[in-house]
């Protein structure tokens, strides 16, 4: 069942010293448990590992643990970066399946646990859009009842939430499929390996749209750590921003004649 | 332009809209499932008909039933949904009726698994149904490339009247890059005087059909289809070539494959082994002209597919059997890693390969 794409020898760590950049902002403010939801490609998963081993450096002794909730995608998926997840003292919940290429949408009885553990910390990884989110609603009670926060991941450079109005909309069908409220944004505008400072820079504005329409604040920006001194020298007091250093390579293919 | 961040089959559903597609009938499977979910929420924007059918033979009658009336209309699927669409596809090459079929492949035979394979080259190229027919088969390996070739793929339909498929893999349906939403060139296209779109009594009822119980005729049909065939084997092949001019070992890979070749190629070439890539980007027809020109330069060339071997004997048969042509493959959904593409150039280089 499993081993086909499993972590080992295609999951590539890029962790450019990025833990040794001190930052006023630190997610420990946050809630015990997190939960990342949006449209479908917003960035979510890698959100969610990096969020986790953050949390994890910056609450060593606390446990963590991060929950791969995802039960529409088959392909990229939290669960995928099992192995580099552990090395780093985090914990993965995933369904026995993820990644196994069954098209079982089964959630693990396991993430219960998250609720009823009040001492740790978790981070959720829900799936894309309103149809993503249904696995959520199965613990809504819960969700409602526990420290916890669902954020909205934003992506202004996705074709299909490109206009504010779009992501509000995409917002209230979470809402309604999960019935969980959503408690703040996160904005995580990007194209992948060519995200420029420029492009960071230039969803400021789509946010702060997106923030009045939503009637809820941005929480944080997140980009590639190697953006982050560019970014950090421009205008950008509004937005606490949060370096991306753990990246997964599934296929050996990236950027293959940028080396030459 | 903009750039905007796509998952591969997404930019074949905007790519199919852009070309002017306002017709698509569908049936989800895993992992071609967003261009049917992407279409679903934006043909009703354009004034376009999404129509989920009830399977997989309904859609393919349906836009069997839409490129008659002469509309563009596309369907997509992927792997065993192809197969069930064979009939239809086949009806559709003998009533000679312009359409984009898609295939986004997993591994099989049979019901396989979800995760992204090449082995449905011999269906594509050889037999998507029975009787003497072709399909064009163009093959994408980038998600710019996507939007690129489903464009002209409905034009290349228009032009010789045939269905065109897009041969994808799960790899290049599921993964994202940054696209332009650019539009190719327009083309010069052929009147669609055939199309049923009703005589409004001014002239004589079009047919479409297949059907021809007398031999003679039927065999005119396919002679005349074939007349079509040899002008799109002529004037149709496209294909990439990557540091073949001075290349020892020749790489053919197609699709997702060809990309993690060239991370392969690049490595081989800090070793001093020189080696290049010949990408075919139509399987049908096969762009085999520029594989027999390498023939004489080259020592020996690896056919990279995810498969048990199928574009292998296209490769075979294009150089004459005149140099050794050994097999890289995958199957089942497992994908090559450069490492091992590596070592089997080093292996080809150093002769001890058969």
């Amino acid at each position: 069942m499993r081993g086909i794409f499993q972590p080992q020898g295609n999951i590539v760590i890029i962790a450019r010293g990025c833990y040794n950049i001190p930052h006023p902002f630190t997610l420990m403010t946050g809630a015990r448990l997190t939960v990342f939801a949006g449209h479908y490609g917003s960035g979510k998963t890698l959100l969610a590992i990096n969020y986790a081993a953050r949390l994890k450096k910056e609450a060593p002794d606390r446990r963590v643990r991060v929950v791969d909730m995802d039960i529409v995608n088959p392909y990229f998926r939290s669960a995928d970066a099992g192995e580099a997840m552990v090395r780093l003292g985090v914990e993965v919940i995933a369904s026995a399946f993820a990644g196994g290429g069954l098209e079982a949408p089964a959630l693990p009885a396991e993430i219960m646990s998250v609720f009823d553990d009040k001492e740790s910390l978790a981070v959720i990884d829900l799936g894309g859009d309103d149809r993503g989110a249904l696995a959520l609603g199965s613990y809504a009670k819960q969700m409602n009842e526990t420290d916890s926060r669902m954020l909205l991941v934003c992506n202004c450079y996705r074709p299909l939430s490109k206009e504010p109005v779009m992501a509000r909309r995409i917002k209230e069908e979470i809402e309604a499929a999960s019935g969980v409220r959503f408690a703040g944004l996160v904005n995580n505008s990007n194209l992948a390996a060519e995200t420029t400072a420029l492009d960071v820079s230039r969803s400021f504005a789509y946010m702060r749209e997106v923030s009045a329409l939503c009637g809820l604040p941005v929480l944080f920006t997140a980009c590639r750590q190697d953006l982050l001194p560019e970014l950090e020298a421009g205008e950008v007091a509004e937005h606490n921003l949060f370096g991306l250093s753990i990246f997964y390579e599934k296929w050996g293919f990236n950027n293959a004649e940028s080396k030459l | 332009m903009e750039k905007v961040l796509m998952k591969g089959n997404e930019a074949l559903a905007e790519a199919a809209i852009m070309a002017g597609c306002r017709h698509f009938f569908g049936y989800p499977i895993t992992p071609q499932t967003e261009v049917a979910a992407y279409m679903s929420k934006r043909m009703p924007e354009v004034n376009g008909l999404y129509l989920q059918a009830e399977s997989e033979i309904a859609s393919i009658n349906m836009v069997l039933g839409a490129a008659s009336a002469g509309v563009r209309v596309m369907t997509s699927s992927s792997s065993p949904g192809i197969s069930l669409m064979g009939e239809g596809i086949s009806y559709m090459a003998g009533c000679d009726l312009p359409a984009v079929i898609v295939n986004i492949q997993r591994g099989g035979p049979g019901l396989g698994g979800i995760q992204p394979a090449q082995s449905d080259y011999f269906q594509a190229t050889r037999a998507c149904g029975h009787g003497d027919f072709h399909l064009m088969v163009l093959a994408p390996n980038s998600i710019q490339e996507i939007v690129d070739l489903t464009q002209r793929a409905f034009n290349l339909a228009d032009i010789y009247r045939t269905p065109v498929m897009i041969l994808g893999d799960g790899i290049l349906g599921q993964m994202m890059e940054p696209v332009t939403l650019e539009r190719i060139p327009e083309a010069e296209l052929p009147e669609k005087s055939w199309a049923t779109t009703g005589t409004s009594g001014k002239r004589r009822k079009n047919i479409t059909t297949s059907l021809w119980l007398q031999p003679d005729k039927l065999e005119k049909s396919n002679f005349a289809r074939f007349e079509r065939y040899a002008l799109i084997q002529q004037k149709e092949p496209l294909w990439e070539e990557y540091l073949t001019e001075d290349a020892d070992i020749v790489l053919v890979a197609y699709g997702a494959v060809s990309r993690i070749c060239k991370n392969a190629i690049i490595a081989a070439r800090e070793k001093g082994v020189k080696a290049g890539l010949l990408r075919p980007i139509t399987l049908w027809p096969f762009p085999s002209r520029p594989l027999l020109e390498l023939v004489d330069r080259v020592k020996t060339f690896i056919c990279a597919e995810m498969s048990m071997g199928q574009m292998i004997e296209d490769v075979r048969a294009a150089i004459a059997y005149r140099k050794p042509v050994t097999l890289c493959g995958h199957t089942g959904g497992v994908v090559h890693t450069p490492e091992e593409i590596l070592a089997q150039i080093e292996a080809a280089n150093g002769g001890t390969q058969p």
